[in-house]
C-alpha cells in the first residue's frame, strides 16, 4: 500500500494543513507530512476543499438479504462511499430478518468482501420485529458482527413492558435502543403527514402526536431504567420539545434528523408521486424549521439517511400502493451542506460532529469518527464545497432510484473517500478493489 | 379544459360553463331521438378500478347519448383483478386508441397520475379518486342547485346561497368537490358533523364548521346535502358512539326538515342508508331532489365529455 498525501485542504474547514496516510493509518499532519513524502506517494491537491473524518450513517438500509432488486451490501456501500461515508449501519428489516447472530454475522462478512465501507449491522430488538418477544440480542452483540445498536426499524416497539425490557437488556452489551416512533394505533394505514395538505388531497393522515408520544413515553422510560435511547428520523417541532427538556433532565437520549426532513415539506405530496412518500412523513415548514434549529443547537445529536431503496414498481404507482422510503446517502452532505452550513447554523466542524462523531460514538464504531491527527485511522473525506451539480439518479451508485431531490441543484462533491488508507472515491469516481 | 381531474382545474366561468352546456343537453334529452353525434368515431374508456354502479352507467350513458364509443373496463374480471398496475393499464389504454379516460379508483390521486405521469397523454376525467375528489358529482350538485334555487339559470352561479353539507366529511370525495365548486360559485358552506369526521386541517377550507345540524339549519339554508357514512372506510372506529346516536343529532330526520324554509331542497349523492344518515320520509318527501340528481348526472356528464373532447377541436377548426 502506497501512502497518500493530501495537501492544501481545510481540516474541518478551520486550518489548512498537509496530510499524511500509511497504510491504514494517519502517520503525520502539518509541515511533517510534507517532509515524509517518498517517491511513491500518490498526491492530492486540496486546494480549496473541505477535510473530514469519514462520514457514519447510523440508519442505512441495504435490503440485503432479501430485497437485492432494491440494493445490496455491495450497491449500498458503494453509494456510501460516494456520499463520503466510510461506515454504515445496516438496519435489520431484510428478509429474513437480522434477528439472530447468522443473519448479522453474514451482512457484516458482505461488508468487508465488498469493501467500499464498513458494514455494522444492526439487530433487531425483537423477532422478525412482530414486537412479540426479544430477539437474542446478547447472541447478536457477542457474534462477530458485534452489534450494539439495535433496532425494529419500520416498526416500532410500541408495547411499553417491552420497550422497557429492551432498554434493560442492553445494558448487558451497553448497547443502545434506536426506537422508529410511531404509535401504530394512531397511524391506521397513514399515507402522509396529518395536516392542510392531508385534508385537502385526501391521503390518510399520520399526526405528529403518533411520534411524540412515543418519543415522550420512551424518554421516560429510559430514565426510569437508566438506559441508553436513540430516536429514528425525528421529523417534528414537538419532538425537538421532548428531546430538548429529556436531555435537560439528564436522560441518556440521543437523537437523529434525516436530509430529506431537513429540506422537504408536505406540499410535495400534492404532486401525488409516491417519491415524496416516506415514513415518517415529510411535515411542514414550522417542523422543518425547528429540525434545522434543533440540529444547530445540539438537541439532534447526529444525521442520519434512512436511505430506503425501493424499486421503480413500488413507487411508479398509486400514492396508496406504494412503498415508504427515500435513498438518501449520495446526497446526504449535500442537503447539510445546503441547508446548515451555506445558512450559517453549522460550521463543518459542526458537521463532522453530526454526521461523524457523535454517530460513530453512539454506534460503538472504534475506528471512525475519530481526529484527523497523527496515529488515528485514515477514514477520510475530502470535500468540494464550491460546485454546485444538478441530482440525477442515473448518476448514482445505488441500485434504487427513488431519490426525492431529482432536478434539484446542490451544493458540493465529493473528491476523494478515503476508507482505512485507501480510495474507494477519487475525483469522485469509485474506486474498486 | 384538457382534464377535469380536481375542481381547482376550474375558473368560475368554466364551471358555469360546464353547467350552461349541461343545460342544452338537458334540453336535447327530451326530443324523441336524444342521441346526438357530437362524439361520433370517439372511444371513451370507462376505468373503473373501483365498483360503481351508478357513476359508471351514468358516464356510459352520456357517453352513448353523445355517439361515443364506450369500452368499460372494470375491476371485476379483468386483469385490473389480477394485479395489473394503473401504469400498465394506462399504456395499454393508450396503445388501443382510447380517446379519453374516465377513472374511478379508490387510491387519492389515482387520476391525476393518469394525467401527469407521461403514461398516456389524453384527457382523463376524474370520476372518483379515494377521499379526494369526485368533480362530475359535484357539478351535478351545482347544476341541481342552480336549477332550483336560481331564476333563469343559464350564465348564473350560485351567489348569496347557503349549503349545508352533513356527513362523513373526512372521507368523502364529494365534499372535497362540492366545497371547492360551491365557494367558487359564490354560494357559503357549512359543514356539519361529528369532530372525527371533520379532517384536521379543514381551517384552510372555504367553509364554516359546525358540529351542530340543529344550530345549522336554525341559521336557514337554501339546500341540505347528507352524505353517506361511509362505515367501510373508519378503520380503527369511534368516529361516533353509536349509529343511533348518529342518527339522533346528525340524521336528517322530519322534524329538521320541517324547520327547513320552503323553498329548502334536500340532497344525497347515493347511495343512501335509509333511517340513517337520513329519514325516508324525507328521502322521498317534496324537497328530496335525489332521483333528480341521477337524472341530471347524465346532462353533467355529457357537457363534461363535450368539453374535454370536442370543444376545444371546435375551436380549432
Amino acid at each position: 500500500m502506497t501512502s497518500i498525501l493530501i495537501t492544501g485542504a481545510s481540516l474541518y474547514g478551520d486550518t489548512i494543513a498537509d496530510v499524511l496516510i500509511d497504510g491504514e493509518d494517519i502517520v503525520a499532519v502539518g509541515p511533517e507530512a510534507t517532509g515524509r513524502v517518498t517517491a511513491t506517494t500518490e498526491k492530492v491537491d486540496g486546494t480549496g476543499c473541505i477535510l473530514l473524518p469519514g462520514l457514519v450513517d447510523l440508519h442505512t438500509h441495504l435490503r440485503e438479504p432479501g430485497g437485492e432488486e432494491a440494493e445490496t451490501v455491495d450497491t449500498g456501500t458503494m453509494a456510501a462511499a460516494r456520499g463520503g461515508f466510510t461506515a454504515v449501519h445496516a438496519m435489520a428489516n431484510t428478509t429474513p430478518t437480522a434477528d439472530t447472530a447468522g443473519v448479522v454475522e453474514q451482512v457484516h462478512q458482505r461488508g468487508q468482501e465488498a469493501g467500499h465501507c464498513d458494514v455494522f449491522p444492526i439487530g433487531a430488538v425483537t423477532v422478525g420485529l412482530e414486537s412479540e418477544r426479544l430477539a437474542d440480542l446478547g447472541a447478536m452483540a457477542e457474534s462477530a458482527a458485534r452489534v450494539r445498536v439495535f433496532s425494529d426499524d419500520g416498526k416500532c416497539v410500541f408495547d411499553p413492558l417491552l420497550m422497557r425490557r429492551a432498554l434493560e437488556y442492553v445494558k448487558t452489551v451497553n448497547g443502545v435502543i434506536a426506537q422508529h416512533a410511531q404509535d401504530p394505533a394512531l397511524t391506521p394505514n397513514a399515507q402522509m403527514h396529518e395536516g392542510a395538505v392531508s385534508a385537502e388531497i385526501g391521503l390518510m393522515g399520520w399526526p405528529a402526536v403518533a411520534e411524540e408520544s412515543i418519543i415522550a413515553r420512551d424518554v421516560l422510560l429510559a430514565e426510569h431504567v437508566g438506559s441508553r435511547l436513540h430516536v429514528c428520523h425525528l421529523s417534528t417541532a414537538g419532538s425537538v420539545d421532548i428531546i430538548r427538556w429529556a436531555k435537560q433532565r439528564g436522560i441518556a437520549v440521543t437523537a437523529e434528523v434525516t436530509p430529506h426532513h431537513l429540506i422537504l415539506t408536505d406540499e410535495k405530496a400534492r404532486t401525488y408521486s409516491a417519491r415524496y412518500k416516506v415514513n415518517p412523513p415529510l411535515r411542514t415548514q414550522k417542523d422543518v424549521d425547528a429540525v434545522r434549529e434543533g440540529l444547530a443547537d445540539g438537541t439532534i445529536d447526529i444525521v442520519a439517511t434512512d436511505h430506503a431503496p425501493h424499486p421503480r414498481d413500488a413507487k411508479d404507482t398509486e400514492w396508496d400502493r406504494a412503498a415508504f422510503g427515500m435513498t438518501g446517502l449520495e446526497t446526504a452532505l449535500s442537503i447539510v451542506q445546503a441547508t446548515m452550513v451555506d445558512t450559517g447554523r453549522l460550521t463543518w466542524r459542526d458537521v463532522a460532529r453530526v454526521m461523524s462523531e457523535k454517530p460513530a460514538q453512539i454506534g460503538l464504531d472504534a475506528r471512525h469518527g475519530r481526529p484527523i491527527a497523527a496515529g488515528e485511522p485514515a477514514n477520510l473525506l475530502l470535500w468540494d464545497p464550491s460546485t454546485t451539480a444538478t441530482v440525477d439518479p442515473a448518476d448514482h451508485a445505488s441500485r434504487s432510484s427513488n431519490t426525492p431531490f431529482e432536478g434539484m441543484d446542490l451544493p458540493g462533491t465529493n473528491r476523494a473517500t478515503i476508507f482505512n488508507g485507501r480510495f474507494t472515491v477519487r475525483d469522485g469516481e469509485l474506486v474498486h478493489g | 379544459m384538457k382534464h377535469l381531474i380536481s375542481i381547482d382545474d376550474l375558473t368560475r366561468q368554466d364551471a358555469i360553463d360546464v353547467l350552461d352546456t349541461a343545460e342544452h343537453m338537458a334540453q336535447t334529452q327530451s326530443r324523441s331521438i336524444r342521441k346526438l353525434p357530437t362524439l361520433v368515431g370517439r372511444t371513451v374508456v370507462n376505468l373503473f378500478f373501483e365498483d360503481s354502479t351508478r357513476t359508471r352507467i351514468s358516464f356510459e350513458a352520456a357517453a352513448k347519448r353523445l355517439s361515443a364509443d364506450i369500452i368499460n373496463f372494470s375491476a371485476k374480471g379483468s386483469s385490473l383483478s389480477k394485479g395489473e398496475s394503473l401504469k400498465d393499464t394506462a399504456l395499454t389504454l393508450d396503445a388501443m386508441g382510447a380517446d379519453a379516460i374516465v377513472v374511478r379508483s379508490s387510491s387519492s390521486g389515482a387520476a391525476h397520475l393518469l394525467a401527469n405521469a407521461g403514461w398516456i397523454d389524453k384527457p382523463i376525467v376524474n370520476a372518483g379518486d379515494g377521499t379526494h375528489e369526485h368533480p362530475t358529482q359535484a357539478l351535478l350538485d351545482a347544476y341541481t342547485l342552480r336549477r332550483h334555487l336560481v331564476e333563469g339559470p343559464t350564465g348564473s352561479d350560485l351567489a348569496g346561497k347557503r349549503v349545508i353539507i352533513v356527513g362523513d366529511i373526512l372521507h368523502s370525495r364529494v365534499a372535497r368537490s362540492n366545497v371547492k365548486l360551491l365557494s367558487l360559485l359564490g354560494a357559503s358552506v357549512t359543514l356539519v358533523a361529528p369532530p372525527a369526521l371533520i379532517p384536521i386541517g379543514v381551517q384552510s377550507w372555504p367553509c364554516e364548521v359546525s358540529y351542530s345540524l340543529d344550530a345549522a339549519i336554525a341559521e336557514g339554508a337554501d339546500a341540505v346535502m347528507m352524505l353517506r357514512v361511509q362505515r367501510e372506510r373508519m378503520v380503527g372506529g369511534g368516529f361516533f358512539p353509536t349509529e343511533g346516536e348518529y342518527s339522533r343529532r346528525f340524521g336528517l330526520s322530519t322534524d329538521r326538515a320541517d324547520r327547513l324554509p320552503d323553498h329548502a331542497v334536500v340532497l344525497h349523492p347515493g347511495p343512501m342508508n335509509r333511517g340513517f344518515e337520513i329519514a325516508s320520509d324525507v328521502a322521498d318527501g317534496p324537497r328530496s331532489v335525489i332521483v333528480e340528481q341521477v337524472n341530471n348526472g347524465v346532462s353533467v356528464r355529457m357537457s363534461v365529455l363535450y368539453h374535454v373532447l370536442a370543444a376545444h377541436t371546435e375551436e380549432a377548426s
